[in-house]
């Protein structure tokens, strides 16, 4: 193994491409570091953001038209502002009234960018998830009905594997771009792959070859997820539904 | 619309006369308000005075509680916020004039590289299908700084040196992923052609060519109109990622405001009034998106 990261210094005196994330033991500590936080990052926005779209779906479907305005609005709101700016709003806008007292922030970059991702995404995942359930047709539940399902158990063993096969597609493509996005946490100093690249180059400046690892990191990372999914969703299809 | 029973009575024509001439106009008015709020997707709420009082409501207490946190000594944040709205201005029009220039570079590229997926030229497709998918899966950040970094400050054009500043670099950084993304509009749009006006093109004896441009293509832009507009919406909440690489945009601007002013309790209000400005001019664009998604569908 050593051989093998050697062989980058190598590689660097005869030349010229310096890939300190090989050869240098903290820098490759630091990379390995970035990578895990993208990918934790990424991990807890998904769900988070999943489970804010299932609740934000049953609130939508609610009886109370105040509570629909507010998810509403909510949907449309984070939707169509940048999710940079949320953030910014977030951690330095809403962070500077959570202080103790002697300044110390008492929520974590981290937090507030999983906190903000999650919110913006979950913005998605909301309409995502009321067109799935729109989708089932009124007389699949009345046919359950007939067979003596309760209202809640029609909803989980009918109407929520339907309307989740439904719209799987769609979301995936929005998990998709979560992933990507969780780049912009490098505007709070969250230390993601961008991030500690980023302070890499500034040590060791090798901007050329630092971008080029980065964009196929991350390209490698977004092209797996994105084929996971795509097998997944081959797998959970409904035959005969759609093309 | 086929009329049958399994057409949703919602969906279903109004009857052109009724029994009650007495209600005419009232019904009219009301089926001409039904078929449009049909095709918008949403109600369309009158304004009457208790929305107003609402909104005012709200202002006030907004302003109050505001004028409250100011504190005592310095002046409320309403009148800083305002003073600076002209500098904020500017920079979210640049925003704005990024976000159409890039827009226009991406689409023609990216027309350009769907078509290219099209291709019966395998190799061709091949090549096509694997940049458009390298530039979807990269994050926009990353290809901002690749650009910004990688690209130079100038070039030479047989002889002429063209400059190249950074806000060049920056808007050709974010259109990369809009050609991209274009690149998969233009190829599902022309996919969603049925097979039929191809073959039944080819019959008539026109070549492949042809038929492209002047049967699937004309069919095709209403189709690709919604999805192009919700890019844009996309690109234009994008535009302020500019301002990590160093570029000066609204974010740069409202940062240099918030460093001159040095308050603390101006930080929440100036972020949410630049969240509000870019609100305002997306959210028309989204419901129009819908408006013409929901006057395009297909009705199945």
């Amino acid at each position: 193994m050593n051989a093998f990261f050697e062989s980058f210094r190598w590689l660097y005196d005869t030349t010229g491409i310096n890939l300190t994330i090989f050869y240098d033991a903290f820098d490759r500590r630091r990379f390995i570091g970035g990578f895990v936080t993208t990918v934790q990052l990424a991990a807890s926005c998904i769900v988070l953001s999943v489970v804010i779209g299932i609740a934000g779906a049953w609130l939508q479907g609610s009886r109370l038209r105040l509570t629909r305005r507010v998810v509403y609005w909510y949907i449309q709101f984070f939707r169509n502002t940048p999710p940079l700016v949320q953030l910014y709003f977030f951690y330095f806008g809403v962070g500077a009234y959570l202080k103790t007292a002697g300044g110390v922030p008492l929520v974590a970059n981290v937090t507030w960018a999983i906190l903000g991702l999650s919110m913006y995404a979950g913005a998605f995942n909301v309409e995502i998830f009321r067109s799935g359930i729109e989708s089932v047709p009124k007389a699949t539940v009345e046919a359950a009905e007939s067979f003596g399902f309760s209202r809640l158990q029609a909803y989980r063993y009918i109407v929520l594997p339907l309307a989740f096969r439904v719209c799987l597609p769609a979301l995936n493509n929005n998990l998709v771009n979560l992933v990507k996005t969780t780049s912009i946490s490098y505007a709070i100093a969250v230390p993601e792959m961008l991030y500690v690249s980023a302070q890499i180059w500034s040590d060791s400046v090798n901007v050329k070859e630092m971008m080029n690892v980065l964009l196929i990191c991350y390209v490698g990372l977004v092209g797996l997820f994105v084929f996971a999914m795509h097998r997944w969703e081959r797998a959970m299809r409904v035959p005969g539904y759609g093309a | 619309m086929i009329e049958d029973d399994r057409t949703p009575r919602w969906r279903r024509p109004l009857p052109r006369g009724t029994d009650l001439p007495v209600l005419m106009p009232e019904a009219a008015r009301l089926a001409r308000q039904a078929e449009r709020e049909r095709l918008a997707g949403f109600r369309m709420g009158a304004l009457e005075p208790r929305h107003a009082c609402f909104v005012l409501i709200a202002f006030l207490c907004a302003a109050g509680y505001v004028q409250a946190q100011a504190g005592a000594g310095s002046p409320p944040i309403i009148d800083t916020i305002w003073k600076w709205t002209p500098l904020l201005a500017k920079g979210f029009a640049f925003n704005i004039g990024i976000s159409a220039l890039a827009m226009a570079i991406g689409t023609g590229f990216g027309i350009l590289l769907g078509l290219a997926q099209l291709s019966r030229a395998a190799p061709m497709a091949k090549t096509a299908s694997f940049v458009t998918h390298f530039f979807r899966n990269a994050p926009w950040l990353v290809l901002l700084f690749y650009c910004m970094f990688l690209l130079p400050f100038k070039i030479t054009l047989f002889g002429v040196v063209v400059p190249l500043p950074d806000w060049v670099k920056a808007t050709f950084g974010l259109s990369l992923p809009v050609m991209a993304n274009m690149s998969e509009i233009v190829r599902g749009a022309v996919q969603s052609i049925p097979t039929g006006q191809w073959e039944s093109a080819s019959s008539f004896a026109f070549s492949r060519r042809q038929t492209l441009w002047m049967i699937i293509l004309p069919q095709c832009t209403k189709r690709m109109l919604p999805p192009w507009m919700n890019l844009y919406s996309i690109l234009t909440v994008g535009t302020v990622l500019v301002s990590v690489v160093g570029v000066s945009e609204v974010m740069t601007l409202a940062g240099d405001a918030l460093g001159s002013e040095n308050r603390a309790d101006l930080l929440m209000p100036i972020y949410f009034y630049i969240l509000v400005w870019f609100f305002l001019y997306c959210y028309p664009i989204a419901r129009w998106t819908v408006y013409l998604e929901r006057k395009y569908a297909v009705d199945f």
